[in-house]
């Protein structure tokens, strides 16, 4: 067991998977001799040899589908994206390619690859550096789509990830890296260190794709979140009052839509968190599923709370970042409901 | 319209400097040498004799190749001699079965787009005059290699042998079909053939192909990768992050332009052929180039074997332009009469690659016309037979069928909960 941040349980999983298996490889921009902007690869050349890690030129597309080749022939690729804002000429492979090649191939070519990438905004990114595409990926048929909210999880999930036989868009929301971010960005950063989720097991351990967490067990009402807002979500249950149930959902695709109905139905109410923009977010598709799932047990509408429309503002990130007082007062509508 | 082509000394940039003088600019839109109702006219291209090439060591520096990407290497000259130093000098029994494989992948086409427009497929692509890319590659390359195709190099499968009856059974999205109906007709893929998928989005294949060849080379393999590209595809991004990982980490893989002149309607000038050739694009990566002429089965094969040499040689990547003329229509849904002039396939200046093949045999001694003739009857009861077995496992008509159930399979290793879900929903 290990105290570590997020950065540092990121490369412990991609140190002890390509500790495991010679087949599992690390590249992308700036992650080779120098480990990465964000230091997610750091040390990984050194010990592991520049076959196994090493530098790409600055094309996401061709990183991406030179991770779909090396699938095909039976690697298992693991790459970053350096933000998940430069994604974008990826989506072709990742979309049209790696999606779908099990499938329109009857199984007989895979791309068991992990495309990381860091996102979500909290650090004056501005609009290239803090965006939250994973709606886009979650969307896609083929692709599985995870996000952690703490350093334990992330180690877990990663290992899953890398160890899964399909494409996995892998987001990690980069606020976090250092510390849990409650969405008060006016108060003293706190590090991982305090928190029981920093202790890390040493070695292999999986969580599995697809189980959501309640991080909160409370009865008035369901928040249902990912990523950095999983710890403004339990910033707003604490500031609001309310005996709010938060779930990390942990993985968008495949969800847990059991252990989130589950919720829902004791609770009846239900606030939906995410970064990214509202109109056809995540969030539209949780609550969907949510009012399928648990019609008759809601007392009130579910309530979104998310991004604006907009593109993520450089200057205005603390009016666009859906911080905890949205949040709470969401919790707090919900109870009138 | 301009006279001159990339091949002339003074190419159409000669002119474009004399132009820059006169002040007001001028938005230059490419335009092909003639268009429906004009003469075919391919009189603005050098063909330089064959022979004429230079043929460097496959190890030479990448450099040295840089005069090979503008000529034009062949092998067979108009008297059907092979000439020159890129003569491959494989035996007759070898030239015998590339001449069959590309006459058996023509009769394999010409009975699938009958099907086609008898209602039994939605579809097919013909690589008619193209045979000797497909075909010659094919046998230069070892049996273990990794084909990142387009959809026309259906002469890949034909020549690795793979079974006609597997290939029609895909185009007929029969029981029997491998992809399970999933993809479109002719969207082969054949994991024991070494064929890999084919996408309908244009290029994605040209950079995967190098991600192939870097595992084989980091798992100390000795199969090597090759892909293949229409020469209007270049043009997608793929086809640049294709040279650069390839020269960046000098993949052992053979990147293959097929420029047929024609990408559905927009001539290859409109890809940028206008202003080079594409396997001149192969100096900027510092990576090998070779131009070849595309309907000589001996130049293609020689080439192709040269630079699987160079990559197992571990010198990385050669891009080679095969210099043909797509002589069919895009596709079943195509019309070509509308963009080129209708007999411009008989101007082309590089004849067709079966006969030119079947002349040389001939002027060998091995082979002659009644031979010709008689392998002709063969092969088309040969596909004949293969068609009637296929069909029997059914077709876009009708017979029988597979559960619409296997539509959710495969999307996921492990069916989630929610494809389980839909599948119950649609009933099946």
């Amino acid at each position: 067991m290990s105290r570590m941040n997020m950065v540092q349980a990121i490369n412990a999983a991609l140190d002890v998977t390509m500790s495991g298996d010679p087949d599992v490889l690390v590249f992308g921009e700036d992650v080779g001799y120098f480990g990465g902007v964000f230091r997610c690869t750091d040390g990984l050349q050194r010990k592991f040899g520049p076959r196994r890690c090493f530098d790409t030129p600055i094309a996401e597309g061709g990183i991406v589908a030179i991770a779909v080749g090396m699938g095909a022939y039976g690697l298992r690729p693991v790459v970053e994206i350096q933000f998940a804002d430069y994604i974008y000429p990826a989506t072709d492979q990742l979309i049209s390619e790696a999606a779908r090649l099990r499938y329109r191939t009857g199984a007989e070519f895979t791309a068991p690859i992990t495309v990381r990438a860091p996102y979500g905004g909290g650090i004056f990114g501005g609009q290239t550096h803090s965006q939250s595409p994973e709606a886009i990926f979650a969307h896609v048929a083929g692709l599985k789509t995870v996000i952690p909210s703490n350093p334990y999880d992330a180690k877990g999930l990663l290992i899953s990830a890398i160890e899964d036989d399909d494409p996995v868009v892998f987001l990690e929301p980069k606020r976090l890296y250092n510390g849990p971010f409650s969405g008060h960005h006016d108060q003293p950063i706190e590090p991982w260190s305090k928190r029981p989720e920093s202790e890390v097991p040493d070695g292999r351990y999986a969580i599995p794709l697809g189980k959501a967490a309640i991080v909160r067990p409370g009865a008035a009402a369901t928040v249902l979140a990912y990523g950095t807002m999983v710890h403004v979500a339990l910033a707003a249950a604490a500031e609001s009052g309310v005996d709010a149930e938060v779930i990390d959902l942990r993985t968008l695709i495949p969800f847990d839509l059991e252990t989130i109905a589950a919720s829902v139905e004791k609770t009846g109410r239900c606030v939906i968190a995410h970064e990214a923009t509202r109109t056809c977010g995540y969030g539209a598709e949780l609550s969907a599923a949510v009012q399928e799932a648990c019609f008759y047990s809601l007392e009130a509408p579910i309530e979104r709370v998310t991004g604006w429309d907009t593109p993520y503002p450089h200057i205005f990130e603390w009016d666009y970042f859906p911080g905890p007082a949205r949040v709470a007062a969401a919790l707090r509508r919900v109870m009138e409901g | 319209m301009s006279a001159d082509g990339p091949l002339t000394a003074d190419g159409p940039l000669a002119g474009a400097h004399l132009a820059a003088t006169s002040g007001a600019l001028r938005l230059h839109i490419p335009a092909p040498h003639a268009r429906p109702g004009e003469v075919a006219d391919f009189g603005y291209l050098a063909i330089p004799p064959a022979g004429s090439a230079p043929r460097p060591d496959p190890t030479c520096p990448a450099g040295e190749t840089a005069p090979l990407t503008t000529g034009l290497v062949r092998v067979l000259d108009d008297e059907g001699r092979a000439v020159g130093p890129w003569d491959p000098g494989l035996d007759d029994d070898t030239l015998r079965l590339g001449l069959r494989a590309m006459m058996l992948t023509r009769a394999y086409d010409e009975r699938m787009f009958r099907a086609q427009r008898q209602g039994k497929t939605s579809f097919y692509m013909k690589c008619t005059g193209e045979e000797a890319v497909a075909v010659g590659q094919a046998f230069a390359l070892d049996r273990g290699d990794m084909l990142f195709p387009t959809y026309r190099q259906q002469g890949l499968l034909i020549a690795r042998d793979w079974p006609i009856v597997d290939m029609m059974c895909q185009v007929f999205s029969n029981t029997r079909d491998r992809l399970k109906g999933r993809q479109m007709p002719v969207f082969y893929s054949s994991r024991e053939a070494g064929f890999f998928s084919i996408s309908g989005n244009l290029g994605t294949q040209f950079s995967q192909a190098v991600g192939w060849a870097m595992a084989s080379a980091y798992k100390g393999d000795s199969r090597i990768a090759a892909a293949w590209i229409g020469e209007g595809a270049t043009a997608e991004a793929d086809f640049h992050y294709a040279l650069t990982f390839a020269s960046v980490y000098r993949a052992p893989v053979i990147l293959n332009v097929v420029n047929n002149q024609w990408a559905i309607s927009c001539f290859q000038g409109i890809a940028g052929g206008e202003q080079a050739t594409f396997a001149a694009r192969s100096a900027g990566f510092g990576i090998a180039g070779l131009r070849v002429d595309g309907n000589d089965f001996l130049a293609v094969y020689a080439a192709t074997a040269w630079a699987r040499a160079r990559a197992l040689a571990n010198l990385g990547p050669t891009l080679i332009e095969l210099f043909t003329y797509r002589a069919a229509a895009h596709s079943t849904s195509d019309d070509p009469s509308r963009y080129r002039p209708a007999d411009e396939a008989a101007h082309w200046p590089l004849g067709d690659p079966v006969a030119r093949l079947a002349a040389h045999l001939t002027a060998r001694g091995a082979w002659s016309g009644e031979r010709q003739a008689q392998l002709e009857a063969e092969l088309a009861e040969e596909v004949r037979l293969a068609g009637v077995e296929a069909e029997g496992y059914g077709t876009l008509q009708g017979g029988p069928r597979a559960s619409a159930s296997t539509m959710f399979d495969d999307v996921f290793k492990e069916m989630p909960w929610h494809l389980r879900r839909q599948r119950q929903q649609l009933g099946v």
